[in-house]
């Protein structure tokens, strides 16, 4: 498959991962064997890292669904700088998403919980004892209006009419 | 006026003989048969299914809340036309003059009508290269002239063939309505096939109306502007406009590009029939081209994906169907089922639910074939052709 092809692969599976093989061949005008190869490429590549679902919560359960971001200030460490704070949050299970960022503080955590304590025990107990760790201010997240790219709540009714010149 | 004040039998000729002998289109009945059904999967719809993007919705709203509620001048704002001919030579490498070779009317639709009455005669003929955008044939009736079908069909690809045109021009042919990327069959016309037609126009000293709405829409190669192959740019009206690459369809905006003498005689007509396109459109307009290209492209490789699926799935389900290079409609042949188009689309609206438009709707040259278009999610394309599928093998010979 050429080059534009697995970027055209990549971009509808990023946002419609369970499309069937069968159909994708269709759609990239290709012959099924090559995309899944070509799948199996990226997979291996760790191109495509996960096939995720992207879900409502709020639709579905009553279960409190919490979620903070934290802004942290860490102490650079000699040689390797922020990396190897970094590598011990992104390993506790209820950091969602970490990212190096710049401005007023050095990292961006996203924490998940179930309760409002979980989140609250998770930043004191583990997070700021955390020896580079210097601050924390967190932000509980109250509503999710979009998320990854994707608007929560839209009507996408088809308004158009049946047949139109 | 009461009915009792009317001269007995007024009711019966008080419309012009040009409406009168309009036919209504046929893509009206269809939307009668398929508007009230449930659970209708449309393939029949000619326009976008992406809502315009937001930085532009956002514009015309912000251009309200500033107040620009007033009419503009005739030929549209002036920082859209030199936006609107900074983008036809970007984008297409044709120059125009913003301040006297452009126009922004009220969509495609109105620079058509303005080509045409604009340069043509009663009795004059204007040759359509059909199948054809619905409007064109009543367009030419309606300005005294004569439409002329030439059949651009499945025998040449649907592409305009030279000789097909040759054997339909006579002395009273004055112009040539063309559109490619094609509404209805999805063909597309490179340069050198372009450049025969070009020849021949010369040769009869033909002017030539070229709907380029579909040229953002190619999905394969480069799309040509009529007037940008030699000698033509004298003798052609550009007609373009937002709906189809912008996702624009509602907002009734589009653009005309031609020499001075046929803009300022459009202009005559379009000043007093309509004065101004919309302002609030216009300033839409305006930041589509300044920053709504890259989601043209978003949208153009979204349709191109469900192009390439459709035709495969047509094919499949025992239709054949050429690969059309632009537009959003795939054409494919009904002949396997042994119905003509307009039996077919009727019957799969009634057995399976799913609108297509009969090709003879759109005139000669489309008979035998159905539109389908593509514009429409991939969920309701896989469910279409599978039921689709169904119908035919139901149906085939
Ligand atoms: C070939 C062609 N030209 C013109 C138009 C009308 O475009 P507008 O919405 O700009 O009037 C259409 C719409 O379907 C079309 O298919």
């Amino acid at each position: 498959m050429t080059k534009d092809k697995e970027l055209e692969l990549i971009r509808i599976l990023e946002h419609h991962g369970r499309i069937g093989t069968d159909v994708l061949a269709k759609m990239l005008d290709e012959n099924e064997d090559d995309v899944k190869k070509c799948m199996k490429k990226l997979e291996d590549e760790k191109v495509i890292l996960s096939y995720a679902t992207l879900i409502d919560w709020n639709k579905v359960t009553t279960e409190d669904h919490i979620a903070a971001m934290i802004d942290v200030k860490v102490t650079p460490q000699r040689e390797v700088g922020f990396d190897e704070v970094a590598a011990r949050i992104q390993r506790f299970p209820e950091v969602t998403a970490l990212y190096l960022m710049s401005g007023t503080y050095d990292l961006s955590v996203m924490v998940e919980g179930q309760t409002m304590e979980g989140v609250a025990r998770f930043v004191s107990r583990k997070l700021s004892t955390l020896d580079a760790v210097l601050s924390t201010t967190t932000h509980f997240r109250l509503k999710k209006y979009k998320h990854d790219g994707v608007i929560f709540n839209q009507d996408e009714k088809d308004r158009r009419m049946v047949v139109s010149p | 006026m009461s009915q009792n004040t009317m001269q007995p039998g007024t009711k019966n000729n008080r419309l012009s003989r040009a409406v009168s002998n309009i036919k209504p289109s046929g893509i009206r009945r269809f939307f009668d048969l398929a508007a009230n059904m449930e659970d209708c999967i449309s393939l029949g719809v000619g326009e976008p299914d992406f809502v315009t993007p937001w930085n532009v919705r956002e514009a015309s709203m912000a251009a309200l809340e500033q107040g620009y509620t007033s009419y503009t001048s005739n030929a549209g704002m002036f920082e859209l036309r030199a936006a609107i001919s900074e983008y036809m030579h970007e984008r297409f490498n044709v120059g125009y003059d913003p301040k006297e070779e452009i126009i922004v009317t009220v969509g495609a639709s109105e620079a058509i009508d303005l080509a045409v009455r604009a340069t043509v005669d009663p009795g004059d003929e204007v040759l359509v290269v059909t199948p054809a955008f619905v409007s064109y044939e009543p367009l030419v009736t309606l300005s005294g002239a004569v439409p002329v079908p030439v059949p651009a069909d499945a025998s040449t690809d649907f592409k305009l063939a030279k000789e097909r045109l040759e054997a339909a021009i006579t002395d009273r042919s004055r112009a040539i309505i063309l559109s490619f990327p094609n509404n209805p069959t999805g063909a597309v016309m490179n340069d050198i096939e372009l450049q025969a037609i070009a020849e021949v126009a010369e040769a009869h000293d033909l002017l030539v109306f070229s709907d380029e709405i579909y040229a953002e829409l190619s999905y394969d190669t480069a799309h040509t502007a009529f007037s940008a192959l030699e000698h033509m740019r004298d003798r052609t009206v550009l007609i373009s406009g937002f709906s189809k690459a912008f996702a624009m369809t509602g907002w009734r905006l589009g653009f005309v590009c031609a020499p001075p003498d046929i803009t300022q005689a459009m202009l005559k007509i379009h000043q007093y029939s309509l004065m101004c396109a919309p302002t609030q459109a216009q300033h839409g307009a305006l930041e589509a081209l300044r920053n709504g290209r890259d989601v043209v492209e978003k949208m153009t490789n979204s349709y191109r994906a469900r192009r390439n699926y459709i035709v495969h799935a047509l094919n499949e389900a025992g239709l054949s169907c050429r690969f059309p290079g632009g537009s959003f409609y795939a054409f494919p042949s009904v002949e396997a089922t042994g119905m003509d188009d307009e039996t077919f689309a009727e019957q799969l609206l009634v057995e399976e639910k799913v609108a297509v438009v009969p090709g003879s709707v759109f005139g000669k040259g489309g008979e035998g074939h159905v539109r389908c278009s593509y514009a429409t999610s991939m969920t309701a394309l896989q469910t279409a052709t599978a039921r689709i599928e169904a119908f035919v093998h139901r149906h085939a010979r």
